[in-house]
């Protein structure tokens, strides 16, 4: 009688590629449901359509690369990308904006590089960039949240928005962002950045309805909802915790100090943890393994690294929001981190 | 070893390693009963080299019998390791027979039909070994055919005869693979038999301090250690947390010491020495008996046995006695027989290979016990890998520069400072089987180095002999040269001292040759003018 033939281990954890991928997704429900709940239903047309195109493109590059298609849908790294990508964009933009930027991410970012686990940069967030770049008018127009806005969307209606650029009753995005006083208002660190423009103190700023309690109507409970799934992310071992305790302190503590040292040009750390896409990206997309460094040292310089060049873009540079940049920014370090940050191997001069 | 690290080692201190793992332990599928005896098999297959060095040479011969401990080989050089007989009977065959090795290849095999008495050799143990000289007591370890029981297999006189300086003894007894409790039910049931062996191994090693591990997750074990050292003062029990691999070398070294073995190195260069609990026990067996190794204790285990526990198995058993013995039932088509644990242990293609000295389990788990592997799905760089090595080697950098034949890369990244305890393929969500790619680099490496120094070599013979060939022909013109020399120098001298110069012969020759053609030529021409006249 002959038996199998198995080179050793033959004990394996049962957590698949395919798991890990589903609890990232599991952990982004959270966040997705208080986006929906601020923002409207333009999310969910955002996600089908970014997932549409994100199967459609990873089979067409599997197929002209002449690999089975199924393995790569087995492993849901794509649907990741799609799903980040859909979350981090206006919930109304006109749907060929998400659509360009998952084929982007998907074809360009990561079958040209190779595949799973060859890309350099982060699909969802060089996407992101892409489409910041080209198309700056539809990337920034983030509608009010829902209880500033004076116009109610049903699910349906958010389609035809997306799809015509027009809601049924004839708004088109421009207006829906008006409030009350028929001003547009835009997102909480947009409005931070034009109030300083214009000589404004802090104090002045944060005087605008868009602030909410304390860090900006809707997108500190969005941060918070992100935040909550980051942790069951950590806690189920899905990530570790240095790259995101990384960001976070690589943003307040530079954000505290100036605080302390300028209150009257500086928000508080606490606005900047819980604005934009900090929560998101520290627990979501910096995280990515692919793109990040390799060791736990070397993890936590990565997420330093980035929480430091978002606070620095949100300060000084053109862009209000900067985690799409400083995670591209950051990716491009990682050969230089791991070189520096990697383990001494025992028997190596650590404790003989 | 500075005093400062030698105090936090007396006060017990355990210090961590980096990584590990914690896989499912599945011990008390075959810790619960007592040892059994195996029953005797039909036939057993002794391989002559079953330790880490060469073989002895055969000194028994087809049609001999043999005793229960007769050995089998034997050497003269003082380093081999002897193997011997494990039962009476009659050896009737002798040559190559596959033996149980991850790539199923053959060795020299001696083959013994056992008669059922299984009488033993008349042996005589040692009542106070203080009294021998240690390189006797080293011998008597080494006829026995003590080898390493922990998995190594390196002669255990041999360790202990590197004249070293050492501060600690360290009995191994941690056992961290999963599934394997051979040593676990070896302390619960021969406690006083392992402390013996210690003694007597900690009195080789010329120290006195003994530190004696075992995991925590071995109560019973923990408890019939501690009592039974309550009167050996120079042994100090140390429980270590549950994490594999700590049962390893280097991983045990740094949780009782906090101290890594240098690359390269062993154990003895930091003062250490490291021996397995059911190593000592052989040793308190041979000297105190006289007996030579002839079985040891084997868990076997799994879902597909019906009777899992723990046997005392003849060295040289039948695979396929042992588990018809333990009542297995195949599983299916992807049915597997691993030899050692589930982490490091290997498969075998088939069951007619034997038990040697470092079979300390035999795993048959069923097909749904330990899932075989699914297919091998692209790395993600999730780092999984690289958390759990113990070695803190970055696993998945290796396997991109091993799949890219690097082997520069490879060196560089420390590939040979990895134990191949498979923590990293554990853990692998796209299930690479890492540990396969590394001993597969390993192996190229090895095989590339080793051409080398066979190319080096000829190189070096072709270039001696050509410098010889060079060498003798310089040596012949020299001589001849030297010979002319001798000559003309003679000449001359025998020119000086008015004796006849040769040259003034050689004169002389030369116009004796052309008068005489002279005088030919003229009487030709003479000749024929006469013949003319003649006309």
């Amino acid at each position: 009688m002959t038996f199998k033939l198995a080179a050793s281990p033959h004990s394996h954890q049962r957590r698949t590629t395919q798991q890990v991928m589903r609890w990232v997704y599991l952990a982004l429900i959270p966040g997705v449901m208080t986006l929906i709940y601020f923002f409207g239903w333009g999310v969910i047309w955002q996600l089908l359509l970014a997932i549409a195109t994100a199967w459609t493109a990873e089979a067409l590059c599997m197929m002209l690369r002449g690999r089975p298609v199924e393995s790569a849908w087995r492993d849901h790294t794509a649907l990741v990308t799609a799903v980040l990508l859909a979350i981090s964009i206006p919930g109304f933009a006109p749907w060929w904006i998400i659509v360009i930027g998952t084929a982007f991410s998907i074809i360009i970012v990561k079958h040209v590089y190779g595949g799973v686990g060859q890309n350099i940069f982060n699909p969802a967030m060089a996407g992101y960039v892409v489409l910041l770049i080209s198309f700056p008018v539809q990337m920034t127009s983030w509608p009010l949240p829902v209880q500033l806005s004076q116009v109610d969307l049903s699910f349906l209606d958010s389609a035809v928005l997306i799809f015509t650029g027009y809601t049924p009753s004839g708004y088109d995005i421009e207006q829906l962002r008006m409030g009350a006083d028929g001003m547009t208002m835009a997102t909480p660190l947009d409005s931070l950045r034009t109030a300083l423009n214009h000589q404004l103190t802090i104090d002045e700023a944060l005087q605008q309805p868009i602030f909410g309690s304390f860090a900006g109507l809707g997108w500190q409970w969005v941060n918070a909802a992100f935040l909550l799934g980051g942790l069951v992310l950590l806690k189920v071992r899905v990530i570790s915790w240095h790259i995101p305790v990384g960001m976070l302190l690589g943003l307040a503590v530079p954000a505290a100090l100036a605080w302390l040292f300028s209150p009257d040009q500086s928000v508080s750390p606490v606005l900047h943890l819980f604005s934009g896409a900090t929560m998101l990206g520290a627990f979501f997309i910096a995280t990515d393994p692919v793109t990040a460094a390799t060791s736990k040292r070397g993890r936590l310089y990565f997420g330093l690294l980035i929480g430091f060049l978002v606070f620095a873009i949100r300060t000084w540079g053109g862009y209000p929001d900067a985690v799409a940049f400083a995670v591209l920014l950051a990716n491009m370090t990682v050969p230089i981190i791991d070189k520096y940050t990697q383990p001494v191997v025992y028997g190596h001069g650590g404790r003989t | 070893m500075s005093a400062a690290s030698k105090k936090a080692i007396e006060a017990g201190q355990i210090w961590s390693f980096p990584g590990g793992i914690h896989p499912p332990e599945r011990k008390e599928l075959s810790n619960q009963s007592p040892i059994r005896q195996m029953p005797l098999a039909a036939s057993y297959m002794v391989p002559i080299k079953q330790h880490i060095g060469a073989p002895g040479e055969i000194c028994v011969a087809v049609g001999d019998t043999v005793l229960r401990g007769q050995p089998l080989t034997q050497s003269q050089t003082g380093q081999g390791l002897p193997v011997h007989a494990p039962t009476s009977g009659t050896v009737t065959a002798i040559g190559p027979g596959r033996i149980a090795h991850p790539s199923g290849m053959a060795d020299v095999v001696i083959r013994i039909r056992a008669d059922g008495r299984d009488d033993a050799m008349p042996a005589q143990g040692l009542t106070d070994y203080t009294q021998v000289s240690p390189a006797e007591l080293l011998d008597t370890i080494r006829l026995a055919g003590v080898a390493g029981l922990g998995g190594a297999g390196f002669p255990t006189a041999q360790k202990l005869a590197l004249q070293r300086p050492i501060d600690y003894l360290i009995i191994n007894g941690v056992e961290c693979e999963p599934y394997i409790s051979a040593d676990d039910r070896l302390m619960r049931e021969h406690a006083e038999t392992i402390i013996d062996g210690s003694e007597i191994l900690l009195h080789l090693a010329g120290c006195d301090k003994g530190l004696i591990a075992i995991e925590d997750n071995k109560p019973e074990a923990i408890a019939v250690m501690k009592e039974a050292l309550a009167d050996h003062p120079h042994f100090s029990l140390r429980v270590v947390p549950t994490k594999y691999p700590s049962g390893g070398e280097k991983q045990l070294i740094q949780m009782l010491t906090g101290r890594q073995v240098p690359s390269r190195g062993l154990p003895i260069d930091i003062g250490l020495i490291m021996q397995n609990v059911g190593t000592a026990y052989a040793v308190s067996r041979a000297v105190r008996h006289g007996e030579a190794l002839t079985e040891r204790v084997v868990t076997v285990t799994g879902e597909a046995v019906a009777k899992p526990g723990n046997y005392w198995v003849r060295i040289g058993t039948p695979v396929a006695h042992v588990l018809h013995q333990a009542g297995f039932q195949a599983t299916g088509e992807e049915q597997r027989v691993i030899m050692g644990g589930p982490m490091m242990g290997f498969t075998l293609p088939d069951v007619d290979v034997p038990v040697v000295k470092i079979t300390n389990c035999l795993l048959i788990p069923s097909v749904t016990e330990l899932a075989p592997a699914q297919q091998e799905m692209a790395c993600i760089r999730c780092g999984a890998c690289s958390d759990v090595c113990p070695a803190e080697l970055l696993p998945q950098q290796l396997q991109w520069l091993a799949k890219a034949k690097d082997h520069d890369g490879l060196e560089q990244q420390n590939l040979f400072d990895c134990i191949e305890c498979g923590a990293c393929a554990y853990v692998c969500p796209s299930e690479i089987p890492l540990v396969h790619y590394y001993r597969k680099a390993k192996a190229e490496i090895r095989n590339i180095a080793r051409e080398k120094a066979k190319a080096e070599i000829a190189r070096e013979r072709f270039e001696a002999r050509n410098e010889r060939l060079e060498r003798e022909k310089e040596e012949r013109l020299e001589r001849h040269r030297k010979a002319a020399e001798a000559r003309k120098k003679a000449q001359a001298e025998q020119v000086k001292a008015g004796g006849e110069n040769p040259q003034d012969a050689v004169q002389a020759a030369i116009a004796r040759a052309k008068a005489r053609k002279a005088a030919q030529q003229k009487a030709a021409a003479e000749n024929q003018s006469s013949n003319e006249d003649n006309s």
